[in-house]
């Protein structure tokens, strides 16, 4: 058991006969990850590196039994190409780039909602979107679908979820000791499809997950409603980090959503909030892996 | 991405969205012709990406062109300090000479993304030429929030709720409305981040005008909007920043002395604040994206490196699919053509790490390896103290 990703997610890439796309595809591959093909208008027919190339993801699903999809398109494409993948029942879509404008995601969301409404009630399953802008999700050992450096996992009993790539690689890299069930990049802009609400009902709900790091960083509010959820739904324990102590206000820092306005989304009061909720918060990111051993024995 | 005031406004007329007329000028005389164009009676203001200007002493009334030009002469070239400008203030490079209007009511209007609800949200309240962070702390029901669809766009029941909400009736009532759908269309179809018209004004005579007007984009966005990004005003940055970007670095210059280069914009967050828990204070935020490629570290050093506040560099790189000798060598090839006035301390993560410390340890480089994020950000912090 993990969450959403497993050995039987039959993986499509949109954009594979990209730089990016082509690389990520083939390394997905060799993780084990079930690659049935990808999506390249105008190249449908073709084969590249082995994998059958359609034009549509509808075509790739019908043809290929595809049933996620991992995005590499260009920001000014990839809002279109994950409405694509929800019309077509994709039922994982993983959004890796970086850049889409805000004004296209509200138009994916919203489209996303419409068709999941419309899906739920003819008793289909309805799509998640997980990113844009993040690593994708790993299922150690069984499902690699993502930017991720596979070797570095191990399947163990930790849930990890974050806004960002490298220091889910960082929570990865403290737990190699443990292993991990599932670990899930929901991405580093404003508005993520997958949120962490989603991975902690998930992972709570996972019998292979025994224990969660969670790691946020500064702006917005989804780290305030994550700790209101865990106090209410989670008994699973959970270790928290927040980056972003010594973050300036009114600075972007890197990340779309990574931003103190106003006064808000400091990472103090996201600490104050995850303490106040009984969640373990460590104020060093060296400190994740020590924790999260020490209450996933004590549990 | 921001742009001033007077751009900002340029954009709103574009939409017909009313404003005070006004001239940007650069010279005393320019402000002289541009008061007497005007009718005599203006508001000279400096432009700086900054809030705050009014009490920081760079926005006044002028009775006459003669004065507008004195007034323009003081205001030009001084250094404007605010509550946003930290203490170090903003030069004024142009003023914009507006004319002066009778103003009966100061209101705000204002839209954003509200990230909760992932949608674009107009905010209104009769509270006026204050800042608005107060009256939502102090008095959150003073301020009116209507949530836009962003197919269907702002609805007239929406535009005219927002008009009730600032107590308007009658004409300007009806101009109110005008205002807000104009507005709104002007936010969307450039893909602002933010548009906030504080004051918004109701004249004596019952015009309703945008009397201040700050804006800013959404930088992803900028691609397919050519005419916002020739706003853009490289005065307002800092050099350093600028010349960062231009290599696809992302650097931000802070206050502290230790320098830092990561790769992920979590990461290098989370480097920041580990510097800081082991006792200093980090010099900067810069994130190398995903290659870390030898280019990157090179043009990455020259920029930590000209920061003269800089004492000691922790390069903390989690390879990722990248392998740690190949990002090793990148280093090492950097470090020899830039020359290393300061000591650096390396944390390599990822395939190889073995063989990339080898690597370092052999290139005879005041290079420092690190096991670990804490024993990095310890022994940077002493390297930065002198104590290595």
């Amino acid at each position: 058991m993990a969450i959403w990703a497993d050995k039987n997610t039959k993986v499509i890439v949109q954009g594979i006969t990209g730089r990016e796309g082509t690389f990520h595809a083939i390394q997905c591959r060799e993780y084990g990850t079930q690659v049935v093909g990808g999506v390249t208008p105008g190249k449908g027919g073709t084969t590249h590196e082995g994998f059958p190339v359609f034009n549509t993801v509808g075509g790739a699903r019908e043809n290929a039994g595809a049933n996620c999809s991992l995005i590499f398109v260009p920001p000014a494409f990839a809002a279109d190409a994950i409405m694509e993948s929800a019309d077509a029942g994709i039922e994982l879509i993983v959004c890796i780039t970086e850049g889409i404008p805000v004004n296209d995601m509200i138009k994916a969301h919203d489209f996303l909602k419409k068709t999941n409404a419309r899906r739920v009630a003819e008793q289909q399953a309805p799509s998640r979107l997980i990113g844009p802008n993040c690593p994708g999700i790993i299922t150690p050992g069984q499902a690699k679908i993502g930017i991720m450096p596979g070797h570095i996992h191990k399947p163990g009993p930790i849930g990890i979820v974050s806004r960002s790539g490298t220091l889910t690689y960082e929570a990865v890299g403290q737990t190699r000791n443990i292993g991990q069930s599932t670990a899930v990049g929901i991405g580093g802009d404003p508005l993520p499809g997958t949120n962490f609400i989603d991975c902690l009902a998930a992972f709570q709900a996972d019998p292979a997950t025994e224990a969660i790091i969670m790691i946020g960083e500064i702006g917005g509010s989804a780290e305030e409603d994550a700790a209101a959820f865990v106090q209410a739904n989670v008994t699973k324990p959970v270790v928290a980090f927040i980056a972003g102590q010594t973050a300036p206000p009114g600075r972007r820092m890197g990340h779309a959503g990574a931003i103190i306005s106003g006064g808000k989304g400091t990472a103090a009061e996201k600490m104050a909030a995850l303490s106040a909720a009984g969640i373990h918060v460590v104020k060093a990111p060296s400190d994740m892996g020590a924790m999260i051993e020490k209450v996933w024995r004590a549990r | 991405m921001k742009v001033h005031e007077y751009q900002a406004k340029e954009i709103l007329r574009r939409y017909g969205v009313p404003t005070p007329r006004g001239v940007v000028v650069v010279t005393p005389d320019e402000a002289r012709q541009a008061a007497k164009e005007l009718g005599g009676r203006v508001v000279v203001k400096a432009q700086i990406h900054a809030g705050g200007r009014g009490k920081g002493g760079g926005v006044k009334l002028a009775k006459d062109a003669d004065e507008a030009a004195e007034l323009t002469k003081r205001i030009l070239g001084m250094t404007l300090v605010t509550h946003q400008t930290g203490p170090e203030g903003r030069v004024v490079h142009k003023v914009l000479v507006e004319e002066a209007l009778n103003i009966d009511k100061e209101l705000y209007l204002g839209v954003t993304l509200d990230r909760r609800l992932g949608m674009n949200v107009i905010m209104a309240s009769a509270q006026g030429g204050m800042d608005i962070e107060e009256v939502a702390a102090h008095d959150p029901n003073a301020i009116h929030r209507e949530p836009v669809d962003s197919v269907l766009g702002v609805q007239p029941f929406q535009a005219r709720a927002v008009a009730y909400a600032l107590g308007l009736s009658g004409d300007p009532f009806k101009k109110c409305v005008d205002f807000v759908q104009k507005l709104m269309r002007a936010y969307i179809e450039t893909d602002a981040s933010l548009a906030e018209i504080n004051p918004l004004l109701l004249t004596k005579e019952g015009d309703v005008l945008a009397l201040d007007c700050k804006m800013n984009f959404d930088d992803n966005a900028m691609f397919r909007h050519k005419d916002v990004v020739e706003m853009r005003d490289l005065n307002e940055e800092d050099p350093l920043e600028v010349e960062a970007s231009q290599f696809g670095l992302n650097y931000i210059k802070l206050d502290g002395n230790v320098g830092c280069m990561v790769n992920g914009a979590g990461l290098a967050m989370a480097t920041m604040d580990i510097i800081k828990l082991a006792g200093s204070e980090p010099a900067n935020f810069l994130d190398v994206g995903g290659g870390a490629s030898a280019e990157q570290v090179k043009n990455a050093f020259r920029i930590i490196l000209s920061d003269k506040n800089v004492k000691a560099i922790l390069i903390n790189i989690f390879g990722g699919i990248m392998r740690g000798d190949r990002i090793a060598e990148g280093v090492v090839s950097a470090s020899r053509e830039v020359g290393l006035p300061v000591p650096v301390v390396v944390r390599l993560e990822g395939t190889n790490v073995e063989l990339g410390k080898q690597i370092l340890k052999d290139s005879g480089l005041p290079l420092i390896t690190a096991d670990g994020m804490w024993d990095a950000a310890q022994k940077v912090v002493a390297a930065a103290q002198g104590k290595s």
